[in-house]
């Protein structure tokens, strides 16, 4: 049994100098066969394992990570919050992930440091001022908070905002969605690992899949750098290596990895109490509590896994940065990274059975998918534990890309991908 | 970020290219004959491989023409250019 962490607790390891804190998870060598395997340790694989341990009480469950534990996606994205969706389905699925987040540290007895310090769109064109005032309307309508400011409401909002109607794209509104946020994204990660590894999940990182056994139409195990492995329910959640992953089982996936980037400043004072997003100058940034401006990037136009992404990507947004945000024209930038994303025709995630027995896949969350993590893994340990899917993630099936029943976010999301 | 050696204008930065994505995706010949699955493999279903790929790209900033080139999409290094209706150099399959 784990220590609770709590201020007692912290009181008395302050005592002992920290010498004495138990191991948040254990280092395990895999066992020869496991129930379940979820491929892929980021917040997303982590949560599926939690939840599969935690509610489908499964015990006997595996997590392999290529390399560490949140080193992806997890540990490179701006660590916004939000579930301002326009379709129902995506309105259903994100606002389902912010219920959980709401309640996340009590849960997982791990700060994840959870802030809803709101969420707000600008709207630079009549377009963008008709298409965010349906969204708010969407939002309500299935029960999501969501305001419209007019111009001053905004500067009154975040008051550095430039709103002088000469700039390139002027401030013409903006929504605002109050429960929206950040948290903090390597904490998410580390609180579910800690969680799953006091259930019995085996985190096995530095072990690579290499190959997916198959027996007909059904998986058999994996092979990895550490071995095969056997079990007959594999949960591939790999984000920008899915593709590969699929390739390993005979199958193509309607996706295309691509670099995002996102840079921090150096740390300053409190300036920037929310977070700001502009779907049509592509720019958005917030502050970490550390006083670092996060500002998110674009992605590249092409297929990469460099996690690294081009300069001028980088140049655009902060132009757009300054041009709305006159104040930090001084600043330095301190740090750059890219991640790969996997995205869908369709913007919007795949949590779904595949035409391979035991074979299941969550991804495709392109640009988004950190703010979905305790949805992702919820609904993801649901379909594999059922072999059917939850009906908040039934619409997010591989399917709807022959069916033709997409769920088109493209464009209609809060920011462009 | 990396340039790419137009075979019209020769080599230029990449951010005046526009990428086309996988190459050599025949467009069906009788599309009233398709299925549903055919349908989607020619739509949505990509390769998205990780190392060698075929590519198209469009010198949109310059001749506005579309071309092919082979990339490693681990590393962006270019491999190989040659131009619509050529074949495919084989030493990359």
């Amino acid at each position: 049994m784990k220590n609770k962490y709590s201020v007692f607790s912290l009181i008395k390891n302050a005592l002992s100098q920290h010498e004495n804190w138990q191991q948040a998870w254990g280092n395990p060598e895999p066992k020869k066969e496991y129930d379940a395997i979820i491929v892929g340790g980021g917040g997303h694989g982590l949560a599926t394992a939690y939840y599969l341990a935690k509610k489908h009480n499964l015990k006997n469950i595996a997590v392999l990570e290529k390399s560490w534990i949140g080193g992806g996606n997890t540990g490179r994205n701006t660590t916004i919050i939000r579930s301002n969706y326009l379709w129902d389905a995506s309105a259903g699925l994100y606002d389902h992930a912010l219920k959980l987040w709401e309640n996340l540290s009590q849960e997982l007895n791990y700060n994840v440091m959870f802030s809803q310090r709101g969420v707000m769109n600008l709207a630079h064109n009549l377009q963008d001022v008709r298409d965010l005032k349906r969204r708010t309307h969407a939002n309500r309508l299935n029960g999501i908070d969501a305001v419209w400011l007019n111009t001053e409401e905004v500067k009154k909002f975040c008051p550095i905002i430039n709103t002088s109607s000469d700039i390139r794209y002027p401030v013409l509104g903006g929504t605002l969605q109050r429960r929206a946020g950040t948290a903090r994204h390597d904490a998410v990660a580390w609180g579910y690992a800690r969680g799953a590894s006091e259930m019995g999940v085996d985190i096995i990182q530095n072990c690579e899949v290499k190959g997916i056994k198959r027996n007909g139409d059904r998986v058999e195990g994996l092979e990895t750098t550490k071995g095969f492995i056997k079990t007959n329910k594999i949960g591939v959640v790999a984000a920008g290596h899915s593709s590969v992953i699929a390739n390993m089982a005979g199958l193509k996936l309607p996706l295309e990895s691509k670099p995002l980037q996102a840079l921090v400043s150096e740390p300053v004072k409190p300036i920037i109490d929310t977070v700001v997003m502009s779907n049509a100058v592509h720019a958005y940034v917030s502050q970490s509590d550390k006083g670092e401006l996060v500002i998110g990037a674009g992605t590249d136009s092409y297929v990469s896994y460099t996690q690294r992404g081009s300069h001028n990507i980088v140049e655009e947004t902060l132009k757009a940065i300054l041009e709305l945000y006159p104040i930090f024209s001084r600043m330095k930038m301190l740090r750059q990274w890219g991640g790969i994303v996997d995205i869908c025709p369709d913007a919007s995630p795949i949590i779904s059975k595949t035409n391979i027995k035991g074979l299941y896949f969550n991804c495709g969350w392109g640009t988004g998918g950190f703010k979905a993590t305790p949805g992702s893994g919820d609904l993801f340990a649901h379909t594999i534990a059922n072999d059917e899917p939850h009906k908040l993630n039934a619409a997010f099936n591989l399917n709807r890309f022959v069916s033709g029943d997409l769920v088109d976010e493209h464009g209609a999301a809060a920011v462009a991908h | 970020m990396f340039l790419i050696n137009c075979p019209f204008c020769g080599e230029r930065d990449q951010s005046e290219f526009s990428s086309g994505g996988e190459a050599h995706i025949v467009r069906p010949k009788q599309p009233t004959e398709l299925s549903d699955d055919e349908w989607a493999e020619y739509l949505f279903m990509r390769k998205n491989i990780k190392g060698v790929q075929f590519e198209r790209w469009n010198h949109i900033h310059g001749c506005r023409k579309w071309f092919n080139v082979v990339r490693d999409t681990s590393n962006d290094k270019i491999l190989s250019v040659y131009k619509m209706g050529e074949k495919p150099p084989v030493n990359y399959k």
